[in-house]
């Protein structure tokens, strides 16, 4: 039976925090403290520089058991910051954890009322009474705790993703690896080197690669996409849809029956397919197949069909003999997961620098991007690592930079963000020319040098030495001589003050990077937000960089904002070891903010229960009627329920409808009128 | 900014945990200054809202109510927000039905990163209510 009484005598302290100056700069504290012992059932009101501090929550206790308290009122901050570390003074004092509320008078109040002292004292006067409303009609809640399977999920197997699912792995959870594309790896396996130290890209990363994919704790799906996401922290049941790749990996080939057979990669399908597409990891610049391998060091090593281009002729089959690893006819299956938490490392795209018309991309031959330098320049790209201009297959000499390419652009059609890691692999791409193409010089144009990073800075004197020129202005123009195919760069160089055009061989655009495009879904299916930009919203932006608003889901790498590989694998790191402890732990509590039904008010006419998104409510028989039954491991709070029921039957545990019409009763009646 | 005739209208802010009450702290963060004429009551969603709730507000005196959630498709619990803006655009039949103009109710949508957003509905809220003047039910109880 749902209690739903309330403390007949509420005894309730207000505990006022002046925070330093952050909240008695704009407001009268003492003043709030002397109003607050006005309020009815208020028996104790104090102000304290730092409640958060030690001996401010001593002070908490020392009153509960002093003044013998029912409830306990902190006006200081966010309840998103401090409410934890208040509801454990007040059960340090003896009183259930939830009799704790919380004013607001920090941030909704002393911060955007600065110059207003009178208005936002007596608006934390409001707020005081508000909360005493509140405090005097909570109750003792029990907090909920759930089991936590044992598996973790991390969507995306670029580099975040793949060290998050090996750190997870390695701490003996079983991990699920969700990968798109038909091979992880990511953007860094397009890179040809890293800055500054000018590791070849796949070399420190293939090492990787093959750990994740021999690692008996992870289970590697690629080719596959999250479908559908049910559930919360500890249990999450999460569909996978594995995409028909038309080709069985051995595994599934002895699944069938199929001895000895599957795909080994040997490519002789390959060979024989008479499709020809443009390869995406190429960037579009070499072909590929309808039945294809990335590129040669690909995890899994199993080649995948495109069923968008393939001709079904049949002719890989037969290539394929005895091993039957082709099946021109495969459906998308689905399997269903369930884990205890979940890393999302969704990576990056990059911005269509094209909408930048101003610099030609996509109108001039010679106008790149840098993916597609990096590829251009890669030993294993399209051109074997011989930098050549696309227009004549000539090797440029003077070769333009143009940073910013859509980052920093407040025009609306860029992106106002950094996207933080061009500076650096433009500074690489120079030194690159310079040691590959004798006398080749590099044409750097930029708004400002964002060197940052361990030896970053020291990398840019070196190319400075090494002779790239720099010249500090923006873009504002690319022409090309239809003749020669150069291409004519306007820009103002801001050092000199005066206007310059410099004639290029060729120029590489910097191009911004935005969130990738299953961000925004995938994000959705997790109940992730996100910020102005689209970039996965960390829970706190200092203190919680991989945690989201989402209980159990946590981020990793440039999903969450752009940033370079050593920051990528760091919070990957971050990340795994905040979904890891959950899983060690096997329980989690979770807030006890579920619905009760109230039988005799229920008159079990069963809206609430099409109204729950979470079907946690069902009717039952009782006593020869029908009432509402409230399965509390599937509800999570929302009240939705609360706000339907015609007869006031459901009572949504600390956010009850007696305790916020009397917040709002507080609020309209209780003050000076 | 609306004149300022000395009227200091009492506006009930209903809004959720996830979105807007975070964006309105992360405005404070920002020290994005807006005007100080609301009060604040924290629901974990808007979906909690019963219109009971607003409709108490207006007979106890309230010259306004903001109802602020997340935006559509945001929602921590999946839906929530999609109720709310059905029964706020409901109830405001039923308001202007009894008098009350239905401008004094405002649902809107705010995120998490959305302070400055936060500041200029809020800004927005006491302007309208500014110039609509005190709740005609206060008229009435004099």
């Amino acid at each position: 039976m749902v209690d739903i009484t309330s403390e007949k005598n509420p005894r309730i302290g207000v505990f006022v925090c002046h925070c330093g100056t952050n909240i008695a700069g704009s407001i009268d504290v003492k003043d709030v403290v002397e109003y607050a012992k006005t309020l009815p059932n208020v028996v104790h009101a104090e102000d304290y520089q730092y409640v958060c501090s030690t001996p401010g929550q001593k002070k908490i206790e020392d009153a509960i058991k002093e003044k013998n308290l029912t409830g306990t009122v902190v006006a200081a901050c966010s309840p998103r910051l401090h409410e934890p570390t208040f509801r454990r003074a007040t059960q340090e004092g003896g009183l259930n954890p939830y009799r704790f509320e919380m004013a607001n008078i920090r941030e909704q109040n002393s911060w955007v009322h600065m110059h207003e002292k009178e208005e936002a004292t007596a608006k934390a006067k409001d707020a005081v009474r508000i909360a005493v409303a509140k405090a005097s009609l909570l109750q003792d809640l029990k907090p909920k705790f759930v089991d936590v399977e044992p598996a973790a999920l991390v969507v995306g197997a670029g580099v975040a993703g793949m060290q998050a699912a090996l750190d997870l792995a390695n701490a003996g959870i079983k991990t699920y690896l969700i990968e798109k594309n038909p091979t992880i790896g990511g953007r860094m396996s397009q890179l040809d080197k890293t800055f500054p130290t000018l590791d070849c890209s796949q070399c420190i990363l293939t090492p990787k690669m093959v750990e994740v994919g021999r690692n008996e704790n992870i289970e590697l799906m690629t080719y596959s996409e999250v479908e559908e996401v049910d559930g919360f922290i500890g249990n999450f049941s999460v569909k996978i849809r594995k995409k028909a790749r038309g080709v069985l990996t051995p595994d599934e080939a002895e699944a069938k029956g199929i001895v000895g057979g599957g795909c080994n990669g040997c490519g002789d399908c390959e060979a024989v397919c008479p499709v020809i597409k443009p390869n995406p990891f190429e960037m579009g610049m070499k072909p590929r197949k309808a039945i294809y391998i990335y590129h040669p060091q690909v995890v899994p090593l199993i080649y995948t069909v495109d069923f968008d281009s393939c001709i079904k002729c049949g002719l890989c089959q037969t290539a394929c003999g005895e091993k039957k690893a082709i099946d021109l006819e495969m459906q998308d299956e689905f399997v269903d997961l369930k884990v205890g938490t979940v890393v999302l490392a969704l990576g990056y795209d990059i911005f269509p620098v094209e909408k930048k018309t101003e610099w030609g991309y996509k109108q001039f031959d010679n106008v790149v991007t840098s993916l597609e330098f990096e590829r251009l320049i890669c030993a294993s790209g399209p051109t074997g690592g011989h930098l050549i201009r696309p227009s004549d297959g000539a090797t440029p000499k003077r070769i333009g930079f143009v940073l910013c390419a859509g980052s920093r652009d407040n025009t609306g059609i860029g992106k106002p963000y950094c996207s933080r890691f061009c500076c650096m692999y433009s500074l690489k791409h120079a030194h690159q020319i310079i040691e590959k193409i004798p006398g080749a010089v590099p044409y750097i144009f930029y708004m400002d040098i964002r060197s940052f990073g361990k030896m970053y800075e020291e990398f840019y004197y070196r190319i400075q030495d090494e002779g790239a020129k720099f010249i500090r202005g923006r873009v504002s123009n690319i022409l090309e001589d239809p003749a020669t195919k150069n291409l004519h760069v306007y820009a103002e160089d801001t050092l000199l003050g005066r206007p310059v055009d410099v004639e290029l061989d060729m120029v590489v655009l910097a191009a911004a990077v935005q969130p990738s495009a299953e961000t925004e879904k995938t994000r959705r299916l997790f109940g992730v937000s996100c910020s102005q930009d689209g970039w996965l919203l960390e829970a706190h932006p200092k203190l919680n960089p991989c945690g989201t608003t989402t209980a159990g889901v946590y981020v990793a790498g440039v999903c969450q904002g752009p940033k370079d590989i050593p920051d990528t694998v760091a919070q990957a790191e971050g990340a795994a070891s905040a979904a890891s402890i959950p899983i060690h732990l096997g329980k989690v509590e979770l807030e006890p903010y579920f619905a009760q039904c109230i039988e005799e008010k229920c008159a079990g006419c069963g809206m609430c229960v099409n109204l729950c998104p979470y079907q946690a409510l069902s009717l039952v028989e009782k006593d020869g009627r029908k009432v509402m039954q409230v399965t509390e491991a599937k509800c999570k709070g929302c009240g939705t329920c609360g706000a339907y029921c015609p007869g006031g039957a459901i009572w949504m545990q600390h956010f009850t409808t007696p305790q916020i019409i009397a917040q709002i009763d507080a609020f309209l009646v209780g003050g000076e009128q | 900014m609306a004149e300022d005739n000395g009227f200091k209208p009492k506006i009930l802010g209903i809004i959720c945990n996830w979105c807007s009450y975070a964006g309105a702290d992360l405005a404070g963060s920002a020290r994005t200054q807006y005007p100080p004429d609301i009060r604040i009551v924290r629901v974990m969603c808007t979906g909690r809202v019963d219109p009971l709730f607003i409709m108490k507000a207006f007979v106890d005196g309230a010259d306004g109510v903001l109802v602020s959630g997340c935006h559509f498709g945001d929602c921590h619990y999946l839906e929530g927000n999609y109720k709310a803006a059905k029964r706020m655009f409901h109830l405001k039949r039923v308001l202007n039905s009894l008098g009350i103009e239905d401008k004094r109710l405002r649902m809107t949508f705010v995120s998490a990163s959305e302070g400055a957003k936060w500041a200029k509905v809020v800004e927005d809220v006491v302007n309208t209510i500014k110039a609509a003047g005190p709740s005609p039910i206060k008229e009435l109880a004099k």
